[in-house]
């Protein structure tokens, strides 16, 4: 009989921690599946953040890094100096990335450093329990934004593909979602593509994945993505922002 | 080989290079910023790594990353940078990778100055960062001992799979002696068969240092503390000066200060005073036991520092509070003098200048 579904070679065979709803498996599978199809598993370094995914080094079948909070891409890019035939790829959320690694990212992103991040962005802090992010969308309630986000005193959410975009280095900047089985099919093509400009030596990639938190969102697992097409595409839009095939070269301006 | 005229910076960097410490990431302060101008023009001749990061709390975990996949990783920097390592260093002590972090000392606290200092010297042997973990610490007092002592710091890192600190004030730094670059053989070291360098062949490996379950919390701090106790066995360094004829007075100092004890002790010895010196090359593990045995004829024991007297607690424990421990030191940048020094121990014996 033909198989057509399997887990992939990449991942663990291990239950996970995520909340029922929780986004982070869809990711990970996709990652796996990328690294298995592209033949890289045996070469990959993973880089776990701090916040919900810390334990991300249990659920790959891979040689992996437990980062401090937000340095996740210094950390891939001593790997990848250290060791450039590794493939190495962070795996970040919005506190992580956008917070407090917020120059670890900008500055990995504008050497060029040629590992792959991806970006979860779920607006909100998931470990800690609820706190806003920055991109936490406003209006939105948390537990340290208990009347919503408050733009004239907090600023409005940060758009991360939008801010790197502008650095001339980058070569492959997109944002996907995952809410839909047609945005996983996407996200999936994304997260290959930044895989294999990694494995040829090309560039920088990065891909932000919109993601649902129904736990601190306080919400249902389906509502969730209800939420986070009404909420948070409108705000992000699901695109590509830089992909070297579309501008012949990594320095265009 | 020959000797050589170099600056302690660019002396450590060459040092380095030929102990395999082949992986540096740097952030540029005074007074250590040679180090890196050196090695971004050596590192390419040797196929090198060589690389600026955007802060020194990014080098330290670019150090993380690199030593996580059994590569040689090493930086220098300057007290403030160093605190922005600590961070790193921590997860670094945690995770049990090898490196090894230059200090070229300068004066603190804050941004304070660019001048020689020894301020660093409780931060450097009592942790930095948070948690339970230690480093081994080497002072060197000349460029030569640097030079020296960097295969040894390399070495000590991959063997206590442990960050290794060599702290060298400004002066040591900044300095120019003539050097020679000896060949060193260690035996050889276990394989790096924990790094992350690709599963192929393995199970996978992980860099690590998050542990929920208390009862492997508590296994991996007391594999720590044992790698520490060894330390204090097997890796004590220490210079004696005039403790073979008799001393009344017992000076402990490191790195430049020692070198001016050494003047004020000849000048002790002029006056008929004898005094000796105990130089501590090691800082981590402190060498408490050799105090002991060499403060037993003195009337007191004075350590010497550039700071307010990080080092006075140590020579207290190691002489086990039998002794009277005073203490000289200057701060801000200022170098005691031999004449100070000699001025202060006639004080201290009732003698007056």
């Amino acid at each position: 009989m033909e198989t057509i579904f399997k887990r992939p070679e990449a991942l663990a065979v291990t239950p996970t921690h995520y909340c029922p709803g929780c986004t982070h498996g869809i990711v990970h599978r996709m990652i796996a599946e990328c690294l298995d199809e592209l033949g890289l598993r045996e070469r990959a370094v993973g880089i776990a953040p701090v916040g919900c995914s810390v334990l991300a080094y249990n659920y790959f079948n891979f040689d992996f890094q437990q980062a401090s909070h937000g340095r996740a891409p210094a950390v891939a890019t001593g790997i990848k100096r250290g060791r450039p035939e590794m493939i190495v790829f962070t795996y970040q959320g919005d506190g992580d990335l956008a917070s407090i690694g917020m120059a670890e990212i900008v500055h990995a992103a504008n050497r060029g450093e040629k590992f792959t991040v991806v970006f979860i962005n779920n607006a909100i802090y998931g470990m800690t329990g609820g706190q806003m992010a920055p991109t936490t969308m406003p209006g939105q309630v948390t537990t340290t934004s208990p009347f919503g986000r408050d733009v004239a005193q907090v600023g409005h959410p940060v758009r991360m593909c939008e801010l790197l975009a502008t650095l001339k280095t980058p070569g492959f900047i997109e944002r996907v979602a995952t809410h839909s089985p047609k945005h996983i099919i996407r996200a999936k093509k994304a997260l290959k593509k930044a895989f294999q400009y990694q494995a040829d030596n090309k560039c920088f990639t990065f891909v932000e994945c919109l993601s649902t938190c129904p736990t601190n969102w306080g919400t249902t697992p389906l509502k969730a993505l209800d939420w986070l097409e009404e909420n948070m595409v409108p705000y992000y839009p699901v695109q590509n922002f830089k992909d070297l095939e579309k501008q012949g070269g990594g320095d265009a301006d | 080989m020959a000797k050589v005229l170099m600056k302690g910076n660019e002396a450590i960097a060459e040092s380095a290079v030929r102990s395999g410490g082949l992986c540096y990431f740097c952030y540029p302060i005074t007074p250590q910023s040679e180090v890196a101008e050196y090695l971004s023009r050596r590192m390419p001749e040797v196929g090198g790594t060589f690389l600026q990061g955007e802060s020194e709390v990014a080098v330290s975990n670019m150090l993380y990353g690199a030593a996580g996949t059994g590569v040689r990783a090493w930086s220098t920097s300057s007290s403030p940078g160093i605190s922005l390592m600590m961070e790193a260093l921590s997860y670094i002590a945690a995770a049990e990778l090898p490196t090894v972090v230059v200090n070229i000392v300068r004066t603190g606290p804050g941004l304070g100055g660019i001048l020689p200092s020894q301020g660093d010297y409780l931060q450097a042997v009592k942790g930095g960062g948070h948690g339970d973990y230690r480093c081994l610490v080497y002072a060197p007092s000349s460029v030569q001992e640097a030079v020296d002592l960097m295969p040894l710091a390399f070495d000590r890192a991959d063997r206590y799979r442990n960050p290794v600190l060599v702290i060298g004030d400004g002066m040591i730094g900044q300095m120019m002696e003539p050097v020679e670059f000896k060949e060193h053989d260690f035996p050889p070291l276990p394989p790096k068969d924990w790094a992350t360098d690709g599963c192929k062949g393995r199970k996978p490996n992980v860099v690590n240092s998050l542990y929920l379950d208390p009862v492997k919390e508590e296994l991996l701090n007391r594999k720590l503390a044992a790698k520490y106790e060894k330390m204090k066995q097997d890796e004590v360094m220490y210079e004696e000066y005039m403790t073979d004829r008799p001393y009344e007075v017992l000076l402990v100092a490191y790195g430049t200060t020692a070198r001016v004890c050494k003047t004020a002790i000849k000048k002790l010895a002029e006056d008929g005073i004898g005094a000796a010196l105990l130089r501590p090359i090691t800082l981590f593990p402190f060498p408490s036991a050799r105090l002991y045995e060499l403060a037993r004829p003195v009337k007191f024991l004075m350590s010497v520092e550039m700071s307010c007297g990080q080092m006075v607690e140590d020579v207290e424990l190691g002489v086990r509070c039998e002794k009277p421990v005073h203490f000289y030191g200057r701060q801000g940048g200022l170098v005691p003098t031999p004449e100070e020094v000699v001025e202060q121990v006639k004080k201290r014996l009732g003698k007056g200048a």
